[in-house]
């Protein structure tokens, strides 16, 4: 098993001084996987990816790397990743080009070979027509392609993507995880993290969700919502709700699956929303608006761990 | 809905344009209150330590310059240049800063505030500072010896006008850039030849006749003239008029410059 | 196991430091104005040997040292060469090297590559002392140009100004490496102007009072001086073995801290 894991952790923990970032947690990747991390911020997320680029050694547990140990062979495993990290520290000096070409030199890829490789990613980020140009002008959504395709720069086996498309407008978005969708389709191996549940949903075949630094819950998007929540999801606003959320809960008890009063509506689990909300008027209750869904990882994080993903 | 009376405009009171430029010196007043340290060794030590390694160590293989013991001479050469480092360090990066990174004008102009206002503010600020190094540096100099009338006071003046005359211009300048990397040739061609040929260290008549006129032409030089006039308690070599007359025109036509390239940078 | 570890710090792919010097290249090329303020950057010294060396130095005369007689710009100019090599190198390692470190994140992006900070340490110091190196050779062009060396002189002292930049690159990256803010690079200018003023550049050092001579003995500059001006006059004992240790220690326990550093800051 740890032969064919291109990541494989046991036990793996990172502390910085008292703070425990992340504490014992055990992953397995398969080659051509989309793994996910998902987790609110703090929740050990980029510790772990930090790690996982051998840019950062584990305090504690086991961790192998494209079956290689990362503090011995840390620059092995590196010539072999592609990193796309939270923030773009693209360089300003240079070309947008430019800022591929130099980055495959550390990789000790020729220039002729750096140069044709530039203009193929360029050409799959739709960035062809700006290569000549500075990067400071490049709108978010441009930087964040650009990096990722500074990325893929070495060919690697392993991509790492740490929160691909935080601080981007929707159109944005879209425009990356549909070339992130691409690369999966190539057959590369994508390792990213996130705080969107779409995004997970739309991009990983397998994700963990993270709090605390552990991992509370392993499995498919599809899976997880199966075991960690109903098919759908009732959400009730009451026109007096704030205050008085926990006893409409209270009124609500036994609809359903499960009910959660959250500060601003209360939330009623059950796999037929309509029949739910039957139930709700025959009971009496007028809520002010009601909209069922279909559930979402969302509602598997607040079920696991009691509090909202993005606050 | 309730009628609500009419505020009684008791703003009118205040001269129109005043407020601005106050509330903008208060502004350099509040961050100069919490950097000021950073900018003693610049504006305060510097200038002394230049003194004693050239005034004193190399003076001591001078003997004298025009009469007088070299340390005495460089005196008002050192002063007027330490001005003018103020002003320009001053004028290029913050302002281009405010412009372009912090974007703190930008924020003052969505506020009653003008570009002219903007303008006054920086220079009135600029003035207090400058004269608040010269006084420490007046104070330092009396114990070298290093003052020889009571003239030396009107070095206050001088120093008000050069730093009209320098402040204006180079903030127009900074105003006008977008990359900082101009700033570096502005200081390798303007900045340090001024200091260094303007009468600062040597006198001016030593250069080729060639160059010369490049000298008399820096504000420096004319500064440089009055200042040590007054410290020497003598008369220039040029009427006084001629000096105090050019400074004005760089001043006059730098403060013009300023507030066109501060009105154009804030309209976009 | 420690020696191991110390092994794989301090071992070197000259392909990926080539790779750190490539960058360099790259931004160098892509920035028009950054041409003109890198070759602009020589005048500066040019500007104050003609200033204090050429200007100052007709009101001194000849100067006699050791019992040797010169004329005073050929005693000032080694000095100003030396700092050249100082401040060519510092300009790359420090302000350039902060910049990279602490706000354009280039190194977060290098050091996911297979590239290690001990490389980016000697990648970015190789190409500060050659960026410096075109600075010095055309200083000391000019040197020969004015008689105040003679070509072996200056052949003689090129090595010398090298090892000057691989001193204070060095030093000055791994003193970047501990700045907090902008606000520090004020205490290193000043402590580099201080080590300008009275590192035996513009006077001899023995017209100090003893204490401050062995005080100006301990810093670096003053063992980078007296190496160039040992070898541009001609001059030369056995003190510039000192002097050449000293900058060689210099060299290697700045380069081993800043790389540390490097580490410490970047891969937690």
């Amino acid at each position: 098993m740890a032969d064919q894991s291109l990541i494989f952790a046991r036990g793996l923990v990172k502390r910085f001084g008292d703070f425990t970032a992340v504490d014992g947690i055990d992953l397995d990747v398969a080659p051509g996987e989309a793994f996910g991390f998902l987790g609110p911020n703090g929740a050990g997320k980029s510790s772990t990816m930090r790690m996982i680029g051998c840019v950062s050694r584990p305090t504690a547990g086991q961790l192998r790397i494209l079956g290689m140990d990362p503090v011995r062979d840390g620059t092995r495993i590196r010539a072999r990743l592609g990193v796309c990290p939270q923030l773009d520290n693209l360089d300003p000096d240079l070309s947008v080009r430019e800022n591929l070409t130099t980055y495959a030199r550390y990789f000790g890829v020729s220039r002729a070979e750096a140069r044709t490789r530039a203009d193929e990613l360029l050409e799959f980020v739709q960035l062809s027509d700006r290569a000549n140009g500075k990067v400071e002008p490049l709108s978010g959504g441009m930087k964040r392609r650009l990096t990722i395709a500074r990325a893929m720069v070495n060919d690697p086996d392993l991509v790492l993507l740490d929160e691909p498309t935080t601080g981007l407008d929707p159109q944005a978005r879209h425009l990356v995880w549909e070339r992130l969708f691409r690369l999966k389709q190539r057959g590369t191996t994508l390792v990213l993290t996130t705080h969107y549940m779409d995004e997970a949903e739309q991009l990983c075949d397998r994700l963990v969700v993270m709090d605390g630094g552990k991992i509370v819950a392993e499995g498919s998007p599809r899976s997880l919502i199966q075991n960690y929540s109903t098919a759908e999801v009732v959400e009730l606003r009451f026109a007096d709700g704030l205050d008085s959320n926990a006893q409409y809960a209270a009124k609500l008890d036994g609809i359903g699956e499960r009910v959660d009063p959250l500060p601003d509506r209360v939330l009623l689990y059950a796999d037929d929303g309509d029949e739910a909300v039957a139930e709700v008027h025959r009971r009496g209750l007028t809520p002010a608006s009601v909209l069922v869904r279909r559930s979402t990882l969302e509602d598997v994080f607040l079920h696991l761990t009691g509090r909202t993903l993005v606050d | 809905m309730m009628t609500t009376e009419s505020t009684p405009v008791t703003r009118a009171a205040d001269p129109p344009r005043l407020r601005p430029v106050v509330a903008i010196v208060e502004r350099y007043l509040t961050l100069y209150r919490r950097l000021w340290q950073a900018s003693v060794f610049s504006s305060f030590i510097l200038p002394i330590l230049f003194l004693v390694s050239i005034g004193i160590g190399v003076g001591g293989y001078v003997g004298s310059v025009e009469g007088v013991d070299y340390l005495s001479w460089i005196v008002p050469g050192v002063l007027v240049s330490t001005a003018f480092q103020i002003c320009v360090g001053e004028s290029t990066y913050p302002v281009l800063g405010d412009f372009k990174w912090v974007r703190a004008y930008h924020a003052m102009r969505a506020a009653p505030v003008s570009p002219k206002d903007i303008v006054h503010g920086h220079l009135i600020y600029m003035i207090f500072r400058v004269e608040l190094a010269i006084a420490a540096f007046l104070l330092v100099v009396v114990f070298f010896d290093g003052l020889h009338s009571p003239w030396a006071l009107a070095t206050v003046p001088i120093c008000a006008l050069l730093t009209a005359a320098v402040v204006t211009p180079v903030a127009a300048f900074a105003a006008s850039i977008e990359s900082d990397s101009y700033f570096a040739l502005l200081f390798r061609f303007v900045v340090i030849p001024a200091t260094l040929f303007s009468g600062v260290f040597f006198p001016v008549e030593q250069l080729p006749a060639a160059i010369r006129p490049v000298a008399y032409a820096s504000p420096v030089w004319h500064a440089v003239e009055l200042s040590r006039a007054a410290t020497l308690g003598r008369a220039p070599g040029w009427p006084i008029l001629v000096h105090v007359g050019y400074l004005l025109l760089w001043a006059v036509v730098g403060l013009i410059a300023a507030r066109r390239v501060f009105a154009r940078r804030l309209e976009d | 196991m420690m020696t191991t570890l110390v092994a794989a710090r301090l071992s070197l792919s000259p392909g990926r430091v080539g790779a750190v010097i490539n960058r360099n290249v790259g931004a160098l090329r892509s920035g028009p104005s950054y041409w003109i303020v890198l070759i602009s950057g020589f005048f500066e010294p040019l500007l104050y040997l003609l200033s204090i060396g050429v200007g100052v130095g007709a009101l001194v005369g000849d100067l006699s040292v050791d019992g040797h007689t010169m004329s005073y710009a050929a005693f000032v100019a080694p000095a100003m060469l030396a700092v050249s090599a100082m401040s060519g190198a510092l300009a790359e390692t420090t302000f350039n090297f902060f910049f990279k470190l602490k706000y354009m994140k280039t190194y977060e992006a290098v050091l996911a590559t297979p590239v290690r900070p001990f490389e980016i340490a000697v990648g970015e110091l190789v190409w500060a002392v050659v960026r410096g190196s075109v600075y010095t050779v055309i200083f000391l062009g000019f040197m020969v140009a004015l008689g105040l060396t003679t070509v072996a002189g200056a052949i003689a002292a090129f090595p010398a100004t090298v090892l000057i930049g691989l001193a204070f690159g060095a030093v000055g990256m791994w003193v970047s490496t501990l700045m907090r803010g902008w606000q520090d690079f004020d205490l290193l200018g000043t402590g580099q102007f201080a080590m300008f003023l009275f590192s035996g550049t513009f006077s001899p050092v023995h017209d100090y009072p003893v204490g401050v001579e062995i005080l100006i003995q301990l810093t670096p500059l003053y063992h980078a001086v007296e190496l160039v001006r040992s070898l541009c006059t001609g001059i030369v004992g056995p003190g510039i073995l000192v002097n050449i240790a000293y900058l060689a220690v210099l060299v290697v326990g700045g380069l081993w801290l800043a790389s540390r550093r490097v580490e410490k800051m970047l891969c937690v």
